[in-house]
């Protein structure tokens, strides 16, 4: 498991796709925390995080397109899957290798952090360690998501928007269950990874939320040890 | 060493692999012979762990695939017919993760490390990256990959597919060297190349296993003069009547070479008996020399080709 996660770590900065996605990602949530927080005199982070969050439905797909679907076209799963390993080990080395690029980036926010204090704003600390939480959580939720997106083809692009529809879909899942309402909005709350940010982001650390988001991560990596021991059974 | 006894593989209705069993002795060289697509590939596959079968047993020195596949894919090296590579590493990394996704041990792994790469002959490449290095080296590296972790057992999948004749013949000898200490079975649609490395032969055809033998004995009838054709200058009733005389021979047919004095014969003896020298005296006797003398007996190429090309149209 740590062997797949310090070689996906490596794949990502041997090249330059982790470094470009950084820099997209700090490029465009620094716009929003200028004009967002400090030209808004805004003295919080929390609404900065709504925002990037954002970012994230299109920098989170392209991150994880090649997870999975690299070693498919490659031959190189055939290693991963012969070796000991057993195949969530695989799964969860590949989810944390993608995760810590994201934790580059969630680490990157903290500039905007001090920024804020040497301009003198005083974030609500419960406030802001809520708001920290529930980023680094959805972020989990979102790789994971993508790892899934990926697990299911071996063409890199179409894993990438996959994991963008389903992405969109959960930006989307309030609105559309607020749209139908009753009994299937109660369904459609189960994919509602945003309204219970909301809930974190005002302060309140709620463990159910905490418990959801953890969840959900590991659901979608079953999900994903799945698709990949059916496809062991039915491919040649 | 290796126990395989009923392996049956279906693909929807597409039976890839049906009923094949066969074993492999420790320390043997076992070549897996079969046209392209009857089933090597899916049937190292289910040894190796990669995919599960529909029915049937594997055992690797006593531990079953499906139970303890941990223990089982611990003592197999396997080689892929495309060798496993992350083509954005370099190849003394490349190997370290080999290393720690195999969990060796860190203390041994340095040493082993060094041996290996000797051994392959990649030591003068490990900084390049794997997606510069050619067609060869990069099978190498495979084969290295493979090696990782000392397994008892290395299944090689078509290890000289895609090499110029000279890697191929480094490849080979350096199979032949690894069978001294190491347990190997070897796919190939490459009749020689097998008759080259292995010491017994599986032959493999449309799923089924056509026959388990030793290249040797697969191929007996191919230095063997218990069946010949020979030209003679002569009348034919006089010569096929001395020829008839000669003790071992059974059966006698004669081909008209449209030639007023010169005849074919086929010759047809028993096994142990070497018929030619008792016939060359006996005709030297009479004054009718011998123009030709050519064995029939089967190629490999020729027994493979039987055992394996009967049902091709119809599928």
């Amino acid at each position: 498991m740590l062997a797949i996660w310090r070689r996906e770590v490596q794949a990502y900065f041997y090249q330059p796709i982790a470094y470009v996605l950084i820099a997209v990602f700090f490029l465009i949530s620094s716009i929003y925390f200028t004009l967002g927080t400090v030209a808004a005199r805004v003295a919080e982070m929390n609404y900065l995080f709504s925002s990037i969050t954002f970012i994230l439905t299109f920098v989170i797909p392209i991150l994880t397109m090649r997870i999975m679907s690299e070693d498919r076209k490659n031959g190189t799963e055939v290693l991963l899957i012969t070796s000991p390993a057993d195949v969530y080990q695989i799964v969860i080395g590949k989810f944390l290798g993608s995760f810590t690029v994201f934790l580059v980036m969630f680490a990157l926010t903290f500039i905007y952090l001090i920024i804020l204090f040497v301009l003198g704003g005083q974030p609500e600390i419960p406030r802001l360690i809520g708001g920290y939480i529930a980023f680094l959580l959805i972020g989990a939720c979102y790789v994971a998501i993508g790892v899934f997106a990926s697990s299911l083809t071996e063409n890199q692009i179409v894993a990438a928007i996959i994991s963008f529809a389903i992405l969109l879909l959960v930006n989307l899942v309030d609105s559309i269950a607020s749209f139908v309402g009753g009994f299937a909005a109660k369904v459609l709350d189960i994919f509602s990874l945003l309204s219970r940010y909301s809930a974190l982001n005002s302060g309140i650390l709620d463990l159910t939320s905490i418990i959801y988001y953890l969840s959900f991560v590991a659901v979608f990596l079953f999900l994903t040890t799945r698709v990949i021991d059916k496809r062991r059974w039915s491919q040649g | 060493m290796i126990e395989i006894q009923n392996l049956t593989k279906h693909y929807g209705d597409i039976k890839a692999v049906k009923d094949v069993s066969f074993t492999v002795n420790k320390g043997e060289i076992l070549g897996f012979l079969g046209p392209n697509g009857a089933g090597k590939t899916t049937t190292m596959n289910i040894l190796t762990g990669y995919i599960p079968s529909t029915s049937g047993t594997v055992k690797v020195d006593g531990y079953d695939i499906m139970d303890q596949p941990r223990e089982v894919k611990r003592r197999i090296g396997y080689l892929p017919e495309l060798p496993p590579l992350y083509l954005d590493m370099t190849v003394t990394d490349y190997l370290d993760f080999c290393a720690s996704l195999k969990e060796v041990d860190k203390k041994q792994w340095k040493s082993q490390k060094e041996d290996i790469m000797e051994l392959v002959k990649i030591a003068h490449v490990q900084h390049r990256l794997t997606r510069n290095l050619s067609k060869g080296y990069r099978q190498r590296v495979g084969l290295a990959q493979a090696l990782v972790g000392a397994p008892d057992v290395l299944v090689l999948d078509e290890p000289t597919v895609g090499l110029d004749p000279k890697q191929i013949i480094e490849i080979r000898k350096l199979i032949k060297a690894l069978g001294k200490n190491h347990t190997i079975i070897l796919s190939s649609h490459i009749l020689p190349e097998v008759s080259a490395v292995c010491e017994r032969v599986v032959i493999i055809n449309n799923g089924e296993i056509a026959a388990v033998d030793t290249p040797e004995n697969l191929s007996r009838n191919l230095d063997n003069f218990s069946r010949f054709t020979m030209t003679v200058a002569g009348p034919e009733k006089k010569v096929k009547e001395l020829l008839q005389q000669v003790y071992g021979v059974k059966a006698l047919e004669v081909k008209d070479r449209g030639k007023a004095d010169e005849f074919s014969y086929i010759i047809e003896s028993d096994k142990e008996l070497d018929v030619r020298k008792p016939i060359f005296n006996k005709l030297a006797e009479y004054g009718y020399p011998i123009l030709e003398l050519k064995s029939l007996g089967l190629s490999l190429e020729d027994i493979f080709l039987q055992l394996t090309t009967e049902e091709t149209e119809v599928n």
